[in-house]
């Protein structure tokens, strides 16, 4: 009620104000509208919030530590957490604290970085597979079915073989899988959009094919789209585990939270501490990556503005 | 020399089950200011005329012959970007559905001011401004307000509003409205329609506009396009062809306008479907449906047009008896449905 009369009395102000409030709009609008709405999701914000706490935990962290993530000492072997060692130590004694951020470093780099890539690339390639349709469309969702025939294991090793081991090929190579995925979600979500009348109308007003793709299409399969990447996250983690399990990601004495997960579950009945707290910190990573991209979506979808 | 001469249009879908033929042989023209109404029923190729003009078909539709010259330029014959430029820009086009043609992810302020720096060198406030200003011309209220909303906070007419509102932002010399009210509810009809008009009278700009509504065309249009499986069997201004129908299948439809009616008397219905386009027509496509005495079975290419007087034209069958008015056609025809 008062809203509408301060409306009604300031609406010769407003008219004026208005001009100067809407040039900031500009551009970027769904953005920064997905952003204001994501303010007001208060899990989302709270899950951000933790993801960057975890993330300057792990960036930050090994700095301020007394420990070296690598300085074994073999008498303070797989000790419980202490006042010296807060998270304890592994079996050859090494500080688990600064482990477990090392590890961070390497898994959030991990997720992030495979996901974007695949994000990238299988949301462009999917999107214009989508609307071109036709034979252009037919050829490259069969190389992406010939891609995803290929065993991943065998086209990891074969990469490691051809280029030697490093930790970017592990990156290009889980972002070379993981695309797949992304590329045929976006392309059925475009070519359901495709048939309608505002592409048509888009057409109609002489827009270009790039801007079409890019401003039209894109933006409404995004919903789908984060969905599947605040999965792809979990996964691709889960993925660098397993490769530095078979030898060909993270080496020892380097580790990631794969890794440490990996050696704590071995010892998980005597030394129970090495299992929980790299599992606590993954979990924790997961969990805040899909309540957000939860959010996100909700976010961007005007739709579900509610004012 | 007008604005928009179509000659000899023809566009065809090939699909698995064979070719159809959407659009066969369509000439028309649009003189600068005026409306020209295409009217005719579900599939008789009005929406592909449209498209065609716009080259907007897209697989597996081809245009297989036909001039476009709109403005003395050749619209089969520019390049894609040139195309680009002029769609939207010079030619713009509303679409049936207001529900589905704006984009739900972008704002409306959005989407208005995308189409009109494209074709313009407008910086973002003189665009905003220009939007806003059309937008209280198509009555929206509160329209700089209104403007910063998403799609789905407009109802149905207003969206249709917009629509008008955004396609005739760059001043465009011609306005192809593709059925733009068969969605709307009537008094919004009403609304949207006196709408165009209005804004012509004040932009000059040309209208296509393409309707099932025999109605609607009275109302709006100088001349009258009417179409019959992907043809044109009769042309002519609006009184011409509402007062002196010549074709049988424009007789029948005039017939079965129910305000042009007595009160009283059954309705006429135009029996029968239409043909299967994808299937070779004889000689005249209304043949079969045709309520006059038939007098020799169509055979060969579509009727020769002939002139009746200036500006009024037709496919003159010579397959029926077409001397007497229809009504004694069709009291002939059922004498038992009278009772």
């Amino acid at each position: 009620m008062t809203r509408t009369v301060e409306a009604v009395i300031g609406a010769e102000e407003d008219v004026r104000r208005e001009p100067e409030a809407i040039e900031i709009e500009q551009g970027a609008s769904l953005w920064r509208d997905a952003w204001h709405r994501l303010g007001r999701n208060r899990l989302a914000l709270i899950s951000l919030f933790i993801f960057i706490a975890i993330s300057l935990f792990c960036i930050v962290g090994p700095f301020l530590s007394p420990w070296d993530s690598q300085a074994q000492d073999l008498m303070k072997g797989a000790q419980g957490p202490t006042a010296e060692h807060w998270f304890g130590t592994d079996t050859l004694g090494r500080d688990l604290m600064v482990r477990v951020m090392e590890g961070g470093r390497i898994s959030l780099l991990v997720g992030l970085i495979a996901t974007v890539v695949a994000l990238l690339i299988g949301v462009i390639y999917g999107a214009t597979a989508g609307y071109v349709g036709g034979r252009t469309d037919s050829v490259m969702m069969r190389i992406v079915d010939l891609l995803y025939a290929i065993p991943f294991t065998i086209f990891v090793i074969l990469l490691m073989v051809a280029f030697g081991r490093s930790l970017w090929l592990m990156f290009v190579a889980i972002g070379a899988v993981e695309w797949l995925t992304m590329a045929r979600i976006v392309r059925s979500g475009v070519m359901a959009l495709r048939k309608q009348e505002f592409i048509e109308a888009a057409v109609s007003l002489g827009y270009s094919h790039r801007r079409i793709i890019l401003r039209h299409l894109i933006p409404n399969v995004l919903g789908p789209v984060i969905v599947v990447a605040t999965l792809t996250v979990p996964a691709v983690m889960l993925l660098e585990a397993f490769l530095s399990f078979l030898g060909l990601g993270v080496q020892p004495p380097n580790a990631s939270w794969g890794v440490l997960i990996n050696e704590g579950q071995q010892n998980m009945e005597i030394f129970p501490w090495l299992l929980i707290f790299p599992a606590f910190f993954f979990a924790l990573t997961l969990f805040s990556l899909n309540f957000l991209g939860d959010g996100l979506r909700d976010a961007l979808d005007p739709k579900s503005a509610r004012d | 020399m007008a604005l928009l001469e179509v000659h000899d249009l023809a566009t065809s879908f090939h699909l698995r089950s064979g070719l159809v033929r959407a659009v066969d042989g369509v000439s028309f023209e649009v003189e600068r200011g005026q409306t020209v109404g295409i009217v005719g029923e579900s599939g008789s190729g009005k929406s592909v005329t449209c498209y065609s003009i716009m080259r907007l078909i897209q697989e597996p539709g081809r245009i297989d012959r036909g001039v476009v010259m709109f403005d003395g330029e050749d619209l089969f014959k520019v390049s894609e970007s040139r195309m680009r430029e002029i769609r939207g820009g010079r030619i713009a086009m509303i679409f049936q559905d207001p529900m589905t043609s704006l984009n739900p992810f972008l704002k409306v302020s959005t989407q208005m001011i995308e189409s009109l720096r494209l074709h313009s060198d407008l910086d973002y406030k003189a665009a905003l401004h220009q939007a806003i200003d059309s937008l209280e011309e198509v009555g929206i209220a509160d329209a700089e307000k209104r403007i910063h909303g998403y799609p789905h906070e407009f109802s149905g007419g207003m969206r249709q509003r917009v629509m008008i509102a955004s396609a005739l932002l760059t001043k465009p010399d011609l306005l192809i409205a593709d059925e733009p009210t068969t969605a709307l509810d009537v008094t919004i009809q009403a609304q949207v329609l006196d709408l165009l008009k209005r804004r012509q009278e004040q932009l000059g700009t040309a209208i296509i506009l393409v309707t099932h509504d025999l109605g609607v065309v009275a109302g709006n249009c100088d001349r009258v396009n009417v179409m019959y499986a992907g043809r044109d069997v009769e042309s002519g201004t609006t009184d011409q062809i509402f007062y002196e129908p010549q074709h049988p299948y424009t007789r029948a439809l005039q017939k079965a306008i129910p305000s042009l009616q007595d009160k009283g008397d059954l309705l006429y219905t135009v029996p029968g479907t239409p043909p299967d386009l994808s299937k070779p027509i004889q000689g005249c496509a209304f043949y079969p449906r045709c309520p006059y005495p038939k007098l020799a079975p169509p055979e060969g290419p579509q009727p020769e047009i002939v002139v009746l007087t200036k500006g009024h034209c037709f496919q003159d069958c010579q397959y029926c008896d077409r001397s007497r008015p229809i009504e004694d056609v069709l009291t002939r025809d059922v004498p038992e449905a009278a009772e």
